[in-house]
C-alpha cells in the first residue's frame, strides 16, 4: 500500500502487514527482507516506510506490568503514550520525557530516541530506558539494556529501527502530585536574548522557546520562552481549588477534515497569526499560572490530523541541532534566510539540549531548532542552504523529521555512523532491515 | 477494599471484543476471570488489563468444544462470579462449511452448542445461590440466514433463542440474561473486510455498551451495540421470502 509519514512527503508503495503477537516476530523477521517497524506514522518522513514490507507495530499495545513503588513500567513496543498517560496519570505518574506528540509508540520513541522540553536537565527517552527486547534480523529475541548486550541497545536506542524490531521495554515514570503544569512566559526581544532565555533557565524542569519567524532586522528571533514545573498539590488547591488534581485529557477537540488549499497559509495569514501570538504571550508577563498538562506538552495533537492544514503536496519539518559556540550566528544566519524567503514556517521551535545519548542519537549539547515549510518547488533548495549552514556550524539534523537530507550532511552531522554500520553488519541487517530513510542515506 | 469487589468472568478472552468487555468491567472496578483455550494469549490481557487499572485478573483454561470438563471448569474457579460475559465466536469459512460438514460442525457447536452448554451450568448455580447475571453475545447474522453466512448465522440463531428462552426462565428468580448483537466490529475477525463506517463499532464501544446493558440502572435485555443495526435488521426481517432468496447477501 503507498505509505507517507506524517509530513505527508514523500510517498512509497510498501507491503503493510501487521503484528498482532510478539511470538510471531521472530518468524515473520527471518523470512522477510527490506523490512522496518512502523508504529503510529509520527515519523516526519520516510523513516517507517520499508522497501519492501512495513510491519505496523500497533497490535503490539499490551502493558506488562507496573511497580508502584519504583515506578518501573514494561509494555509492548507498540504502546501508545497516549494509553500510557491516560492509565498512569490517573495514578499520579507521568513519562520521564514525552515528545510533542502523545500518539506515538514507546517503540518510535526508542527508535528516535525523542528528547522533550526537559532535554536540558533529563536527557532522551533512551535514558530512561532500563531494558529492551530486540528481535534481530536472525530471527532471535534478545534483551538488552545499560549493562546487558550495552553496545547493541546503544545502537538501537536511535538507531531508526535499523538493528531489529523492537518488541518491548521497561522504563521509570516518575511521580507527579497534579497533572498541572506551572507556566513561567519570558518575552525576549531577540535571537540573542532567547538563547540567554533559555540559559538562564537551566534549573527549570521543561523550557522552550517560540520564535517569531516573520520579524526580520532588529527583531530577528524575537521569542517567547515558555518555562514550566510540575505544578505541586497546594499549588493547585490555592491557585485553582475547584479543578481535578489529575485531570484527564479532555475530550473535545478540533479537527481539519479535508486538505486545507495550499493558500490559507500564506504569507499574511502566518505573519498576522504570529504577532497576535506574541503580543498575547508578551502580556501575560512574567507572572507564573498554571496549565493543563495537554495543551502544554501537546497543543498540536488538539486539532485531529493538523498535517493537512499545509495541503495535498505535504511539508518538510527542518529540525537541526548546533553546538552553543557556534548556535547564535548559525542560527540568526538561518533564520535570516526563512524570513528573507517569505516562506515563514507556521511553527519554530527553539530548545536548549542537553549531553547528548547513544550511538545515532539526535541529541547533543547545543540548541536545536525546528522549522515546518510547505512543500512547494523552491523549499528544497532552500533548506539545502540551511543544511550547510548546520553543517559548518558542526550541527546535524534529526532523522525523525528527516525526509530530503544529503548523505554528505547526514554524514557529517553523525560522526558515529562507521561505528553503527559495523554493528549493523555483525547482525546481519544491512539489506535486511531497510527504510527509505536509510537507502536515501546510504546506511 | 477487594473484599468487596465483584467478580466477572469473561469466556472468550483472547478475542478483541473480549479484551474490551474485560477492560471496561476492570475499569469500573471489578476483578476479572478470564477463560480461554490459549492461556498464554490469555495471560498477555491479563497482564495488559492488570497493569493499566490494577485490579485483580485471573487466567484459567477453556475449551468451548469440550462439555464434559466443564462442571470441573466452573466448580474450579475461585470464585462462583457474579457476572459471566461469553463472548466465543467463530465465523468459520462458509464455502468450505458447505462441503466439509466437519468445518460446518465445528462452526455449530463452537458458536451455538458450547457456549449454551457452558452458560447452562452458570445459570444452574445462579439459581441456587439466588443471583447472578449472564450475558451471551450473540450475532445479528442469526436473525436472518443469509447465502453467504448461514452455518455462522443458524448457529447463532440458536444462541439467541437458548439466550431468549433462558431469560424467560430465570426472569421470575430475578437473574438477569442479556443478549448482544454486537454488527460489525473493527476485529481481528474483520481484518481485511469492507466495512460500513456508521455501522461499525469499535471493540471498546461493545465493551462500554455491554458493562451498561448488563450492569447499569436501567437493564436491556437485547442490545445492539450501534442502534441503527436495530432498524437495519427490521428492515432486512420484513423482507417477503420469496424476494429474499433471490436476493444476493
Amino acid at each position: 500500500m503507498l505509505l507517507e509519514g506524517w509530513g505527508r512527503y514523500p510517498r512509497f508503495e510498501s507491503e503493510a502487514l501487521g503484528l498482532g503477537d510478539p511470538l510471531a516476530v521472530p518468524g515473520l523477521v527471518a523470512s522477510s527482507r527490506g523490512i522496518i517497524a512502523r508504529g503510529n506514522g509520527r515519523a516526519y518522513g520516510d523513516a517507517a516506510i520499508g522497501t519492501r514490507r512495513t510491519l505496523g507495530a500497533l497490535g503490539l499495545d499490551r502493558m506488562k506490568a507496573f511497580d508502584p513503588q519504583s515506578g518501573r513500567l514494561t509494555v509492548e513496543a507498540g504502546m501508545l503514550l497516549s494509553d500510557i498517560l491516560a492509565a498512569f496519570l490517573p495514578r499520579g505518574f507521568f513519562p520521564p520525557v514525552v515528545p510533542g506528540t502523545k500518539l506515538v509508540t514507546v517503540g518510535g520513541m526508542i527508535a528516535a530516541d525523542v528528547h522533550g522540553k526537559n532535554h536540558h536537565r533529563d536527557g532522551s527517552f533512551g535514558d530512561h530506558l532500563e531494558q529492551l527486547t530486540l528481535v534481530l534480523p536472525s530471527g532471535q529475541a534478545v534483551a538488552c539494556g545499560p549493562s546487558e548486550n550495552a553496545d547493541l541497545f546503544r545502537a538501537t536506542v536511535g538507531g531508526m529501527g535499523l538493528t531489529g524490531i523492537i518488541t518491548g521495554a521497561t522504563f521509570r515514570m516518575k511521580p507527579v502530585e497534579t497533572g498541572w503544569i506551572r507556566q513561567r512566559t519570558i518575552v525576549a526581544k531577540d535571537l540573542a536574548g532567547a538563547l540567554k532565555a533559555l540559559d538562564d533557565s537551566d534549573a527549570a524542569t521543561y523550557s522552550v522557546a517560540w520564535i517569531d519567524c516573520v520579524a526580520r532586522g532588529a527583531g530577528l528571533g524575537r521569542s517567547l520562552i515558555f518555562a514550566g514545573e510540575h505544578a505541586t498539590r497546594q499549588e493547585v488547591s490555592s491557585e485553582r481549588p475547584d479543578a481535578p488534581l489529575l485531570p484527564l485529557a479532555s475530550p473535545g477537540r478540533l479537527g481539519v477534515p479535508f486538505d486545507l488549499p495550499a493558500m490559507t497559509l500564506n504569507k499574511a495569514s502566518v505573519a498576522a497569526f504570529n504577532e497576535l501570538y506574541f503580543r498575547r504571550g508578551a502580556r501575560n508577563g512574567d507572572k507564573p499560572f498554571l496549565t493543563h498538562w495537554h495543551p502544554y506538552f501537546f497543543p498540536l495533537d488538539g486539532v485531529d490530523r493538523w498535517n493537512r492544514i499545509y495541503g495535498r503536496r505535504g511539508f518538510l519539518q527542518h529540525q537541526c541541532v548546533v553546538p552553543p559556540a557556534t548556535a547564535h550566528a548559525a542560527l540568526a544566519e538561518i533564520l535570516d534566510r526563512i524570513t528573507r524567503s517569505g516562506k515563514a514556517s507556521f511553527l519554530a521551535v527553539l530548545k536548549k539540549m542537553g549531553a547528548g545519548g547513544s550511538l545515532m542519537s539526535f541529541p547533543m549539547p547545543g540548541y536545536t531548532l525546528a522549522l515546518d515549510l510547505r512543500v512547494t518547488d523552491e523549499t528544497f533548495a532552500l533548506l539545502d542552504q540551511i543544511d550547510r549552514i548546520v553543517v559548518a556550524a558542526g550541527g546535524r539534523l534529526y532523522l525523525a523529521k528527516d525526509a530530503r537530507q544529503s548523505r554528505q550532511t547526514f554524514e557529517a552531522g553523525y560522526p558515529t555512523l562507521g561505528r553503527f554500520n559495523d554493528l549493523r553488519s555483525a547482525i546481519g541487517a544491512p539489506g535486511h532491515m531497510a527504510s527509505h530513510l536509510s537507502s536515501r542515506l546510504g546506511i | 477494599m477487594t473484599e468487596n469487589r465483584k467478580t466477572m468472568l469473561l469466556i472468550g478472552a483472547t478475542s478483541d471484543i473480549g479484551r474490551a468487555t474485560a477492560m471496561a468491567y476492570a475499569e469500573a472496578g471489578w476483578q476479572v476471570l478470564l477463560a480461554a483455550r490459549n492461556v498464554q494469549s490469555a495471560q498477555r490481557n491479563a497482564d495488559d488489563i492488570a497493569t493499566r487499572t490494577g485490579a485483580g485478573v485471573g487466567v484459567h483454561a477453556l475449551d468451548i468444544l469440550h462439555s464434559d470438563a466443564m462442571p470441573g471448569f466452573v466448580d474450579g474457579l475461585p470464585v462462583l462470579p457474579d457476572t459471566v460475559v461469553c463472548v466465543v465466536g467463530e465465523m468459520g469459512d462458509q464455502e468450505r462449511a458447505q462441503v466439509e460438514f466437519d468445518h460446518a460442525a465445528m462452526v455449530f457447536r463452537t458458536n451455538f452448542e458450547g457456549p449454551s452448554l457452558l452458560l447452562g451450568h452458570f445459570a444452574n448455580r445462579f439459581l441456587a445461590r439466588g443471583s447472578g447475571s449472564i450475558v451471551g453475545v450473540s450475532s445479528v447474522a442469526g436473525d436472518r440466514g443469509r447465502g453467504t453466512n448461514y452455518i455462522y448465522g443458524a448457529a447463532k440463531a440458536g444462541f439467541t433463542a437458548f439466550l431468549s428462552g433462558l431469560r424467560n426462565r430465570l426472569a421470575p428468580s430475578g437473574l438477569r440474561v442479556v443478549t448482544v448483537k454486537p454488527g460489525f466490529v473493527r476485529t481481528r475477525m474483520t481484518a481485511g473486510m469492507k466495512l460500513p463506517g456508521l455501522l461499525t463499532a469499535e471493540p471498546a464501544e461493545v465493551g462500554a455498551a455491554i458493562l451498561a446493558a448488563a450492569e447499569g440502572k436501567r437493564g436491556r435485555d437485547v442490545i445492539y451495540v450501534r442502534p441503527v443495526w436495530r432498524g437495519v435488521m427490521s428492515v432486512i426481517g420484513a423482507i417477503p421470502e420469496p424476494i429474499f432468496k433471490k436476493l444476493k447477501l
